[in-house]
């Protein structure tokens, strides 16, 4: 690790003071994937300014059309939160799966967000529930916001302030783990909103992404046999050692069925 | 017997101890004036170094050396100690490189220890790392085991041209070929062993402190086998024996794997040398994946001939094993020291084995838990299923017909084993029973309809565990009558402390809270050879048992002379006589040792016993894993539902530490089977599994529960009757679920599939298969 100054940021406001004013200075949230960057010197800031201490950023608001989660909400208190488990299961599931406990307790939805791993499942989320991801600027459409491998449209001194999701009719997350990391290979997450359907899709390619294809057979008839022969190309998806780009297209298949089976029930 | 005798599930001594933080683990040293070291390794597989620049390092604030192979060659020290005493096909002697602390000109595996920088704190050394400047001119490299024996692969060391560092014949070739030649079927089957990694939860580390005024080194570091360590560091230090303390301290977990003199232990001791202060080196987690010795690593090709009734008639088995970059003493036995195995429990007349050792442009390889054994007990156990499967006979059925019977015993096998006793079908018939075999195909047909492929293998296996050698002991009664015992065995996380203390309680019926137990430094045990090769329980506890008998003979002299009879018998320590209806203590003996009026004329005082105990012969513990998986047919996804274990160990010391030796074995065979690989990228050499993201663990979610139960043929080949334990779950592991997989997926036309069995392999391998049949 290479030395930096820590500043304890008092609200957000200060916290883009800071940033602003320092030289090459970063946010850090949970710090889950800052902190082993910099301990293996893969990174080098100028200054962390921690969100640690700003309470206002913590709170799970659920309604009966949307949830909203503020951006330093850490996993396990999604997962645990009692009115989204009943409103909204998927989202609440999908946070209780995320990493080991020690992950969920410090990991937060902001720095997750922030971040766009593309083997992170929050994507999938704010992509498949019609997500809004909101900063200390504006509000920013789930759909607009990833851009590509680690990019987000977030521009510089812009922190994320709270995540909002349009709760569906029906949702459900199916996550197969890398064999190593545990991280999503594929995470699919289909929500049906009346007749309108989404199916989201992270860790396969460099970016959460939907499924065209899927959705359309999937609002004709919403079944797990309406996309039994809708492929998605293995061209624009990941591969490593342990799952090949080809592989990871086949499992897009088997846990997007999977999926709207789990909905159909 | 009491509740701490031998036998008895004693709950380890060591816990409350480890799990409260009380470890003492090479990290938590500090020594005062202590300073941090860091190695610069290399970033190439093979390259030449062109020069190298520390001056800018050197500068840095803090910074109190930086060696270089430069700096090791001007040294006092030699190279490190290498394998020796092999030959290549011809006939000549192996080729043996040298091993230096630090490279000079060339390095030959992504990781190779190129500069040492030396500093008040590790930061300041990290820093300065970054500075020096050295230019490499990368070379072609080979790290693919099978192909370094190709005319046109990469060179590792000039002086073998072919990368072979020697060849191993072992077996009888022309009665083999014989036996092939009149054979009704032959079985042949290609077995590609992975490289794997030990992963210890302790990574390792070392402290060099060198006494100037002494002249006198000690290294602390984590290491398996103190006191051959030393004699091995001896030959680097140059300086005798008695001028170096080895202390292991705590060993977080070491497999085989901390068992050699690295190249760290030399550098550190070097760096003391050179900058008058202890100095430290801890291996990061990152570094653990990049330069901790790996294990496995072969090509076999198997064949096994059978006549028309399935009786084994011969094997042939052809191998190309890694030894990697450097070698060490030991590294050697991998390949070859465990053959034995690849024999089974079976009556195979004739077997003809061939290894080829070859150099790639990988880390050294040590030995890595069974070192050899889980290996051929895979080749043997897996060819069997493979023949089953050809002649539609039931692989439980061709095991029955060849295996040996315990009225053969003792039994010469076509290899090197001499099995001195064994009841194989009685541990067949056993594990089959738990996990009801005859029930099998129901639970197939119950899976099935849930959508899932279910398979289930047996695995026979024997091995080899505590090869003939030697180890010491020590009993000493102190003043008050409570007993230090000294092993010059290692423990690892094995539990010796407890199994020692449950020897020595039952003999001399002290109570353990009298008893503390150490280990680990040369200044302290008088002799031994250190722990590995399922050594400690036969050995050790043997020179334990001899050195408790010493102290009862001596302390029913003490007692015959106080209290004037000659009928003194030692019952659980108690020292009775009959006639007079009197009895003392052990330790009321101790305390009375050190009067001179209670001893018979010319006795020493003290209660105090050394004693050394040699092994001639080994042992062989066996034993049969049955297992069954369930296979996810569109993901290929592999669920371990049921594992059962019978082993055979002879004489159990302690049920409780025998499943934790057990189900530990299992989890790494299991590992290795589904999932543990490290990966070099063939064109660059880089290793592509170098940390926890890449590099898959097994995890408890990953096993079911997993039954074991004994069937103890106590041994005569030492004086406890017990048989090695610590390597037999790995060994019976890999095959059981190897078999078990290919079972489940035979159906679909499914031969083989090799290892690790990750999801995605599993469903090409179904894929395949498939695309075969249509």
């Amino acid at each position: 690790m290479h030395n930096f100054n820590y500043h304890l940021a008092a609200d957000v406001q200060d916290a883009v003071a800071k940033l602003s004013k320092s030289e090459d200075g970063k946010i850090i949230s949970g710090g889950m994937t800052l902190l082993p960057t910099l301990k293996n010197r893969l990174s080098a800031p100028s200054d962390l300014i921690d969100l640690g201490n700003i309470d206002a950023l913590r709170g799970v608001v659920v309604s009966k059309t949307e949830v909203t989660i503020k951006g330093m909400t850490c996993h396990a208190d999604v997962a645990a939160n009692a009115d989204l488990q009943r409103v909204l299961p998927a989202l609440a599931n999908l946070a209780g799966i995320i990493g080991d406990p020690a992950v969920r307790h410090r990991g937060t939805i902001g720095g997750s967000v922030a971040n766009a791993d593309p083997a992170a499942d929050y994507p999938a989320a704010v992509v498949g529930l019609d997500g809004v991801v909101e900063t200390n600027q504006r509000r920013i459409n789930g759909d607009d916001f990833f851009i590509s491998l680690f990019e987000t449209a977030l521009e510089p001194n812009e922190v994320i302030t709270a995540v909002h999701f349009k709760v569906p009719d029906a949702a459900h997350y199916m996550k197969f783990r890398h064999p190593a990391s545990g991280y999503a290979v594929v995470g699919v997450m289909v929500a049906r909103y009346g007749k309108k359907v989404r199916v989201a899709v992270t860790g396969a390619g460099p970016n959460v992404f939907r499924v065209p294809a899927m959705e359309a057979a999937l609002e004709q008839n919403f079944a797990p046999e309406a996309i039994a022969n809708v492929a998605v190309d293995a061209d624009d998806l990941l591969g490593d050692m342990h799952c090949s780009a080809e592989y990871r297209a086949h499992m897009v298949g088997v846990y997007a069925r999977r999926a709207v089976a789990a909905i159909v029930g | 017997m009491g509740e701490f005798a031998m036998g008895q599930p004693v709950a380890r001594f060591e816990d409350p101890r480890l799990l409260r933080g009380g470890g003492r683990y090479i990290d938590d040293l500090v020594l005062p004036n202590m300073a941090h070291g860091y190695v610069l390794r290399s970033p190439h597989a093979h390259a030449k170094i062109l020069s190298i620049d520390t001056s800018a390092a050197q500068k840095l604030p803090g910074v109190l050396a930086v060696l270089t192979g430069q700096d090791w060659a001007d040294s006092t020290f030699a190279d490190l100690p290498t394998a020796t005493g092999r030959k290549r096909r011809d006939g000549t002697p192996m080729y043996r490189p040298p091993f230096p602390g630090l490279v000079k000109d060339r390095v030959r595996y992504v990781g190779d220890c190129v500069a040492f920088v030396v500093a008040k704190t590790i930061a300041q050394a990290m820093e300065a790392a970054e500075l020096i400047e050295i230019d490499y001119e990368p070379l072609p490299a080979i790290t693919s085991t099978a192909d370094a024996i190709l005319p046109d692969a990469p060179r590792v060391w000039e002086e073998t041209p072919d990368n072979i560092h020697f060849v191993h014949t072992e077996g009888d070739k022309a009665a083999t070929d014989a036996a092939f030649a009149k054979a009704h079927h032959i079985a042949k089957q290609r077995l590609v062993l992975t490289r794997v990694t030990a992963a210890s939860m302790e990574t390792r580390g070392a402290v060099g402190d060198y006494d100037a005024a002494a002249d006198r080194y000690t290294i602390y570091s984590p290491l398996q086998r103190a006191l051959v360590f030393r004699a091995e560091l001896m030959t680097t230090l140059r300086v005798p024996e008695s001028k170096i303390r080895v202390v292991a301290g705590d060993i977080g977990g070491s497999f085989g794997m901390k068992s050699g003199v690295f190249n760290e232990v030399g550098i550190v001791l070097l760096a003391s040398k050179i900058v008058g202060r202890p100095v430290k080196w801890i291996s990061t987690r990152s570094d653990s994946f990049l330069c901790d010795a790996h294990g496995r690593d072969n090509v076999t090709d198997v064949e096994l001939a059978l006549d028309k009734d399935g009786k084994f008639l011969g094997m042939r088995v052809k191998t190309i094993a890694a030894v990697g970059s450097y070698t060490q003493p030991g590294s050697e036995s991998g390949p070859v020291g465990n053959l034995g195995t690849l024999a089974g429990v079976y009556t195979t007349p004739a077997i003809d084995v061939d290894v080829t050792a070859v150099f790639t442009n990988t880390n050294p390889m040590r030995p890595y838990r069974g070192n050899g054994r889980p290996e051929a007990a895979y080749v043997v156990e897996r060819i069997i299923d493979v023949a089953a499967d050809e002649m539609g006979i039931d692989p439980v059925e061709l095991r029955r017909r060849n295996l040996i019977p315990p009225e053969a015993m003792p039994y010469k096998t076509a290899l090197s084993f001499k099995i001195d006793c064994g009841e194989f079908e009685k541990n067949m018939d056993m594990a089959l029973v738990m996990g009801d075999y005859a029930g099998f195909e129901a639970r197939r047909a119950a899976a099935r309809k849930r959508g899932k492929l279910r398979g289930i293998g047996v695995s026979n296996s024997i091995e080899r565990a505590a090869a003939p050698g030697f180890e010491g002991s020590e009993i000493r009664f102190d003043r008050t009558g409570s007993v230090t015992v000294l092993s010059g065995a290692v423990t690892q996380g094995q539990g010796h402390e407890t199994a020692f203390k449950q020897i020595v309680c039952d003999d001399l019926g002290v109570s353990p809270n009298d008893v503390h137990y150490l280990q680990g430094d040369t200044d302290q045990v008088f002799f031994g050879e250190g722990t590995g090769g399922s050594r400690t329980a036969g050995i050790g506890g043997s020179a334990l048992k001899m050195a408790t008998t010493k102290i009862i003979d001596k302390a029913k002299k003490i007692a015959s002379h106080m209290m004037k009879v000659d009928d003194v018998e030692c019952v659980e320590g108690l020292l009775t006589s009959r006639s007079s209806n009197r009895s003392m203590t052990m330790k009321e003996i101790a305390k009375a040792s050190l009067d001179p009026k209670n001893l018979p004329v010319g006795m020493e005082a003290g209660l105090n016993a050394s004693a050394v105990y040699t092994a001639h012969v080994q042992n062989y513990p066996n034993g049969t894993h049955v297992c069954e998986v369930e296979i996810d047919e569109e993901t290929g996804q592999v669920e371990l539902v049921e594992y059962n274990v019978v082993d055979d160990v002879g004489n159990v010391i302690n049920p409780l530490l025998l499943k934790g030796q057990i189900y530990g074995g299992v989890a790494q065979g299991v590992g290795q089977i589904l999932m543990e690989e490290i990966r070099f990228d063939p064109e660059s050499g880089q290793n592509l599994s170098g940390s926890f993201m890449d590099y898959a663990m097994p995890r408890a979610e990953h096993f079911p529960h997993i039954t074991v139960k004994s069937s103890p043929v106590p041994t005569q080949t030492n004086l406890l009757g017990v048989k090695g334990a610590g390597e037999a779950g790995c060994v019976g592991a890999m095959p059981a679920l190897a078999n078990a997989l290919v079972d489940a997926m035979s159906h679909l036309g499914v031969k083989h599939i090799e290892m690790p069995a990750t999801p995605e392999r599993v469903w090409r391998t179904m894929e395949a298969a498939k695309a075969a049949r249509a």
